[in-house]
Parts: structure tokens; sequence; C-alpha cells
């Protein structure tokens, strides 16, 4: 074995314990300082594959066979005692959800320093003077007091980046992240990712990066391997996968990719009387606008949607996008504001509503695995909102079902199976068909493709363009996926902090002259080539410019003003942004609270 | 944190309240008539009705409810009516009685039930599980009843190492009364482990499968640590609503147990009072059951909010 190998696995095969095959056949191989992103839609072994480099497989699964070598040991043929002193302590882990893998119960520096004290590498207090470091290293708010923190008292961006210091805490030579950086916003990924290519590359530690998006890996690894069902697909340099895929999955991988970067929809044509209007909404949890402790989560929303179009609704986690959703089908009662469906009002609350209003007002939801009753059959799911709404017999439901199923392209037999034995592709049809048994005019789809695999989600979103055309209807579509904007919305409304902050024809927003926010929106999403991240970081000025904004953290003001000095820039650049904003909404110059406001929000937005 | 503490309370009163109401109401309710148990069949309806008259039983109910709320308030739970004694002279020897013995027996079951429920957890799927878990099921399957006259047969009869009957009095040393009541506690013990062991293990395995000890574990962490430090703090509420429940059956279900083993306690006393249909005895037991009952719930819904570190720790 050479010398530089630092992890090696050779004919790795992980199996369920019902004997399912998760991983065939796959070997690894990855060098001192390497960084080898693994690739492929969920269920493709990727996950599986980084713990087995851990010589660990999850509850319900075996490592059956295969060699796995780390530093030149061979860990399958080691001691359990071996295997457990090698986890943490020379081959680390971080995961996709820091949120959940975080003990709510122990404050962040125990967890960071266990794994040192405990594999004897250093002693408290010496641990806790490394862990101080990475968290400076990481520009994490505060370093020096952070650590006294618990879990849900800092952002998740943040403990993302305390979940990657106690990934380096014992200075390992292997560290596996496993989509480190997707449960996070775009504009937060981006730093996110930039901190951990540069921890990276500072401590010569190799990586495993896995993950679903070609164009964050594109950023980071030098070599990108191909998975598909548990099976290597193509193994090549990123600039080689990226720009001459040799196989045909990763072609079509590639391409889908490539097409989000794309406008496909041109601007519809005006319709007078529009099917949906909202009109200055405003609603929160809470027991009303002037309760005690109520939230407002969306303010003063209004807009508009016509026969046959879709608005796309856009924004971070926390926007209040999907408040949207709930405010305009009735599932929570709106404070003010009106809501029109062809010109009649809407009552508040959906007890309220009568059948036909919510017959023609339908919705999708984000999670198919959890819309769907599993006890039921398909017939049964389709055909309740027929027998509901048109009061048909049963076997004129039936035939009513199978039309439908054709017309989200399921087969016929499909009728009798329960959403257990579907794929999540084909439970998300089943979620549409049962919206369109009720032939509403509007549906409201929140996030419907974002659980979805990326090719997958091509083909509901070509699905939901196709079945507009044919029967004209209006969706309201809900997402944070710009790509997906792109290809299905004819008008977009970008919202921030629960305010609709830009609105118009897709075309027009994605075209300069931007919305300050939407610009930053935009420029975040990555894109398919390798010097994207480096472009981007150049054009903000670099991780520490992107970073200052999120001083401003009200936790901690004395650092926040400390690094807000350190760099003006930044803040000018808030501010300037914020003056803007006001200008553009006309709100006029004497509104200076609101400025303040404004730039704290702006500010927060630049945190991460 | 502390007005959730606070109002936790406040709900408790609230409901011993209600539960005093219910007390009242219910025992009004009874079949039979104190006035006739107590004079007998001959007695005129002029003697009765003079009787109740004394008892003060022709006022209107809701009268009579405030009068004896007012009463218990002040440590006065009136006299019973059938032996004219003093109720909280007789209760407060015997609810200490009942609180030695329930205390006795928590001692005994809570550390064998958290501790082999922790050691089932590590050990899942193991011997160790298994048998601990077989053997508390045995033990809850048989009626204490039965237990109790097994273990007497056994230990007091067959073999003479502890006496059969139970009977302490106010004057009893300690050594000896701990000896009299170690066979009814042993029998208590057996009645509750199992519900507290299986939910200490089931309550641990179900955190076992959060993403964060999956996180313990790849930090190279042994399962004795990620299940003590890991698990176990996060799995403790409701371990700990379940022992608040279990202590409390300790105390107000001991009835049989203490009849079994003529164990001077409330139960005995409670059973007593409703065959000799003694109101006032049967409602003070109740509220104190209830009290007791409530405490432990109150106290365990306390703790559950003091480790909570999301309450502990605002943002």
């Amino acid at each position: 074995m050479a010398d530089d190998q630092i992890l090696r696995l050779e004919k790795l095969r992980v199996e369920t314990i019902t004997g399912r095959v998760l991983v065939d056949d796959v070997d690894v191989t990855l060098k001192r300082g390497e960084i080898l992103g693994l690739i492929g839609e969920s269920g493709a072994g990727k996950s599986t594959i980084g713990l087995a480099s851990m010589a660990y497989a999850r509850a319900g699964m075996r490592i059956t066979g295969g060699t796995i070598t780390l530093a030149g040991t061979e860990l399958r043929a080691s001691t359990a005692l071996y295997r457990r002193n090698s986890r943490g302590k020379s081959i680390a882990y971080i995961a996709q959800s820091a949120a959940a893998s975080f003990n709510p119960g122990m404050t962040l520096m125990d967890q960071v320093c266990e794994a040192p004290v405990t594999h004897g590498v250093m002693g408290r207090a010496e641990a806790e003077v490394y862990a101080r470091k990475l968290f400076r290293t990481l520009q994490l708010p505060s370093p020096d007091t952070i650590g006294a923190r618990y879990p849900h008292q800092v952002s998740g961006g943040q403990l993302q980046r305390v979940m990657a210091a106690m990934a380096m805490s014992c200075r390992p030579d292997v560290i596996v992240l496993d989509e480190p950086t997707t449960a996070l916003d775009v504009t937060t990924q981006i730093e996110v990712l930039a901190l951990l290519r540069d921890l990276i590359a500072e401590f010569g530690t190799a990586g495993l990066y896995i993950t679903h998006d070609l164009a964050v890996v594109a950023q980071i690894a030098h070599r990108i391997m191909v998975l598909r069902h548990g099976k290597l697909v193509e193994c090549g340099e990123t600039r080689q996968i990226l720009e001459a895929p040799r196989t045909e999955y990763c072609r079509a991988l590639v391409n889908e990719r490539r097409e989000a970067e794309h406008l496909v929809l041109s601007v519809p044509d005006k319709v007078a009387q529009p099917v949906l209007r909202v009109t200055g909404v405003t609603a929160g949890y809470g027991a009303g606008a002037t309760a005690k402790g109520a939230i407002a989560v969306v303010k003063g929303a209004s807009f508009d949607l016509a026969r046959g179009e879709t608005l796309a609704i856009v924004g971070e986690s926390g926007s209040g996008k999907s408040t949207m959703a709930r405010i305009v089908t009735g599932l929570l009662p709106r404070w003010s504001g009106t809501i029109e469906l062809d010109g009649k009002a809407l009552p508040p609350a959906l007890a309220q509503r009568p059948k036909e209003v919510l017959r023609r007002l339908q919705m999708v939801h984000q999670m198919p695995d959890t819309a769907l009753n599993p006890r039921q059959s398909l017939a049964e799911i389709i055909g309740r909102p027929v027998a509901l709404f048109f009061g048909k017999s049963r076997a004129e439901v039936r035939v009513r079902v199978l039309e439908l199923l054709k017309l989200v392209g399921l087969p016929e037999d499909f009728a009798d199976r329960r959403p257990g034995q579907l794929s999540g592709g084909q439970k998300q049809r089943v979620c549409i068909a049962r919206a369109l048994a009720a032939e509403p005019e509007v549906i409201i789809c929140d996030e419907p493709t974002s659980a979805l695999d990326p090719l997958v989600a091509e083909e509901v979103l070509k699905l939901l363009k196709g079945l507009q055309d044919r029967l004209g209807l209006a969706y309201v579509f809900i997402t944070h996926d710009l790509g997906t904007v792109r290809r299905i919305a004819h008008r977009t409304a970008v919202m921030l902090k629960g305010e609709i902050i830009a609105q118009g024809p897709t075309a027009e927003i994605f075209a300069p002259p931007f919305h300050p926010y939407t610009e930053k929106l935009i420029s975040s999403v990555p894109e398919m080539h390798t010097t994207w991240l480096d472009e981007v970081l150049a054009r903000r000025g670099g991780t520490a410019g992107l970073v200052a904004g999120a001083a401003d953290r009200p936790a901690d003001p004395a650092t926040a003003a400390h690094l807000a000095a350190a760099d003006p820039a930044a803040v000018a650049e808030a501010e300037r942004l914020a003056a803007e904003q006001l200008l553009a909404e006309g709100r006029g110059a004497t509104a200076l609270d609101d400025l303040q406001v404004e730039v704290r929000n702006l500010k927060g937005m630049l945190e991460i | 944190m502390i007005r959730l503490i606070l109002s936790r309370i406040g709900l408790g009163l609230l409901t011993l309240l209600a539960v005093s109401v219910v007390i009242f109401v219910l025992t009004q309710i009874l079949p039979g008539d104190v006035a006739s148990s107590v004079l007998g069949q001959s007695a005129t309806p002029e003697t009765l009705a003079a009787y109740r008259h004394e008892l003060g039983l022709d006022r209107p109910a809701v009268v009579r409810y405030f009068v004896w709320l007012a009463g218990v308030l002040h440590g006065d739970f009136g006299t019973a009516l059938t032996n004219g004694q003093n109720i909280i002279e007789v209760l407060w020897p015997r609810l200490r009685n009942t609180l030695f013995l329930a205390g006795y027996a928590a001692l005994l079951a809570l550390p064998l039930a958290v501790g082999f429920g922790i050691l089932s957890a590590i050990r899942e799927g193991r011997l160790t599980d298994r048998l601990a878990n077989i053997v508390a099921l045995l033990a809850i399957s048989m009626p204490e009843f039965f237990v109790g006259y097994l273990l007497i047969l056994n230990l007091s009869v067959n073999h003479e190492w502890f006496p059969s009957l139970a009977t302490v009095g106010a004057d009893t040393p300690f050594g000896e009364r701990v000896w009299a009541v170690t066979l009814p506690a042993v029998t208590l013990t057996f009645l509750v482990t199992a519900h507290m062991l299986r939910m200490t293990r089931n309550s641990v395995l179900s955190t076992m499968s959060t993403a964060y000890v999956e996180m313990a574990f790849l930090k190279g962490l042994s399962r004795a640590r990620v299940v003590t430090r890991h698990a176990l703090p996060n799995a403790a509420a409701p371990i700990i609503s379940v022992i608040a429940l279990n202590l409390a059956y300790l105390v107000v279900g001991v009835v049989v147990v203490e009849n079994v083993f003529t164990y001077p306690g409330v139960g005995q006393y409670m059973i007593d009072a409703v065959t000799k249909r003694d109101v006032p005895v049967i409602e003070a037991c109740g509220i104190v059951f209830a009290a007791v009952f409530i405490t432990l719930n109150t106290l365990a819904d306390v703790t559950a909010i003091v480790l909570n570190p999301r309450l502990r720790h605002p943002r």
C-alpha cells in the first residue's frame, strides 16, 4: 500500500439484516489531504459507505464483505476496542443535521471535548483551549464563551460549524462529511462550505464529502465518485465528471443540474381577473394580532394569481413561505387582510369555508411519505375526494380513480397498492392525483419536490407543468430552490422575514436590476463549475466580510462591535443595501426606526 | 421556568380541590345510612332524626361540604361517627405506618428497577436484558395477595425468618419495625418494579435511536458511556413520571397488602370505615390518598421541567 493512502475500502459490501444489498463491491481510496466527493440519489448507499469507512453500520445493517484499511490497519480484522478507539480519533464524522446531532442536554464545550478527553489525546483543559482555537478558525461569534451554550442557544449554521470543530477536536486523519450543508439555507451554505474547505486544507485532513448536489461537491472535491443503487457508476477527477461524464447516468445528472441554471418559461399573457387574490394578509402564531406573545410570521403580503399561471414564492427557511400556504388554505386563520377566490372573499378559517371553496383550493405537501395514510390503498386515498365532492357511486369513483392515475402517469393496477409499496416520486404523483380528484382551480404546492432526488423531482415538475397546460390549473409554488423556480414559475415573489420584498415576472426577478436580497439569494446557489465558490467569495470580499455581518447577534454585543469594527466594509454594505431597499419601497427617509430594523434584518441575513 | 413551575403547582392544588368535591359527592351517594347502621334496626324514626340532627346530616350538602373543607384546611377531619374518635389522631400514626412501608418498598424497588432498566438497555437483546424482563414480568403477573401468602408460607411459616404478621405499635423500635415490614415491602416491590424497569429500558432505548446518540458512538465512546451520558439524561422525563405513578401506587395501592399482613396502615383503616359506613373517615382517607398522589405527580412534573435544558437555559 502506498504511503500516502490514508483510507482504502476494498470490495465493500453492506447488507441489511434481511439480506438486501445496500452497497455492492465498492472500492474507495483516499490519499492524505485529498477530498473525495460521493454523489448519488437517496438510497445510493453514500451515507452507508461513509459510515462503513468508520467500520460502523447503522442498526439493521451489517458490513458483510470487503476490507476497510485506515492508516495501514485493517479495521474489520481488528478488535472492537481498536475500532472504537479509532472513531473520533483517527476518523471523524460530520452529520447532516447539526440540530439533531448534538445532545440537547450538554453544553457545546462538553460535547466538543468529549472525544479528545475520552481517547486520551488531550486533557480537559488543553482540549478546551484547542476547541476555542477551532471556534476562532471557524469564525464563530464570541469563540471564548460560545462553548458554555447549549445547542438550542445557537443558530443552525453556527451549530454546523461547532460540529466541524467537534470532528477536528482530535486532529483526525480522515473526516467524513455527510451532507454537511444540505440542511442549511443557500446563503448560509456558502459560508459553511468555504470554512469547511479552508479548515480541511489547513489541517491537511483527508475528506469523504457526501452530497446529492453536484454543484456543491464541485467546489470542494478533488475527485468525484458517482454511485447508484449501491454500485459505483463512475469515478474521476472533478473537472472530468462535470465536463465530460462518461456514463449515461452521469450525463443525465449533470444536465439536470445545468438546466436549473437556465430560465425556461416566458412571461404569460395578462389575465384581467385573477383567480386568487391575496391582499395585505398578516398572520402568525398566537391568539391574534393584539394578543400577548403573538408573533406575526407573515406581514402584509399581497399577490395575484391568474388562471393557468404559476406563482413561485421563494425565501429561506423562516421567511414565512410555508406559513403563507397555511394561511391561504385556511389551516392558519389570518389576522387581517383579505383572500379572494374568483372575486369572492374567503373566510379566514378552514372550518368556516364552504365545501365548494375547499374543493376549488387544493394542496400538495412537501413530504409525500407523511401526507398519505399508509393503511389505505391508492384507490381509497384518491377516491375519497371524488366521493366527498361529487357524491358519485362506488363504480363511478373507481373509474375516476383509474383516470386520475393515468393522468399522473401511474399504471392503473397501482389502484390497489398501498403507499408503502411506492417510491418517493410515485407517492408525490399520488398526492397530485388526490389534489386533482377535487377538480380544483388552484393548487398550493408546498415544496413538492424538495424531498425528492433531482432526476425524480424533474419528472414531477414536468408532470405539474403538463397538467397546467391541459387543465388550466393555477399553482402557488412554494420552494427554496431557485432552479425549480426558473423552470416552473411564470411569476415569482421573494419573501424575507415574513414580507414579500419583490415580485414580478420570473424573468425580471432573475435579471438585473435585482433587489439586493434577491441578488444575494441568486448568487448563493452553487453553480456547476469548480471555481464558483472562489468567485463568489472574491466578489463578497472573502469569508471574513460575510461573517462580519453575523457579528450583529444581540446575544453578544461586545464581540459584535469588535468584529464589525474589524470589517467596516461589510457593515457599510449592509447599511447601503438597507437604504436602497427603503428607497425602493418609497417609505421615505424619515422612517429612521425602520431603517435601523432593516439594517438589523439585512445583517441578520448575512448571519451564518 | 419559575412561572411554569408555579403554574404546575397551582394546577396540582386545583386538582386536589376538585378531588375533594368528587370525594364528598361520592360519599353522599354511598348506599346505607349511618344513623340506622349505628342505632340498629330497632331505632324509631324520631331517634334517627335526632341523631342525624346531632351529626349535622340534616343540613344541605353544600353547607356540609364547606364546613368539612374548612375543617380539613385546619387539619381537622372531624370525628368518626361510629366510635367518636378524633379522626386525625387515629389517621396520623397510620399514615406514618403506610408511608414507612411505602418508603421501604420504594427503597428496594427504585434502585432495582432503574438499575436493571439501564443495564437492560446497555445489554439490549442479551441474556441480562431478557432475564431482567422475564423476571419482572413474572413478578407483576402474580396477584399481590398470592405473592404475599407465598412469602409468608416460605419465609415465616417454613423457615421462621420473618414474622407473618406485620403488627407494629407506636413504640416499636426502628430495627424491629424494619424487620416486621420486610415481607409486605418485598411484596410491594414485586408489584411495582416491572413497570418502572420496562419504562426505563424502553425510554433509554428510544433515545438510543437519535442522531446525537449515533454521533456519540461515532466519537468512539463506549456503549456504557453513551447510555449513561447521552441517552439517560434525555430519557429521564418519562422515567420520572412513571416512577411518580408507582410511588403513588405504593401509598395508595397498599390496601390489599396491608390486609394480608394485618398492617395498621391507612388502607386498613379505610376498608374498616367503608364496611361501617363511617363517612368522615372515608372522606379523610380519600383526601389523604389524593393528596399523596397529586403531590408525587406534581413533583414529577416539576422535576421534568427543571431537567429540560431548553427551559433551564432559555435563549
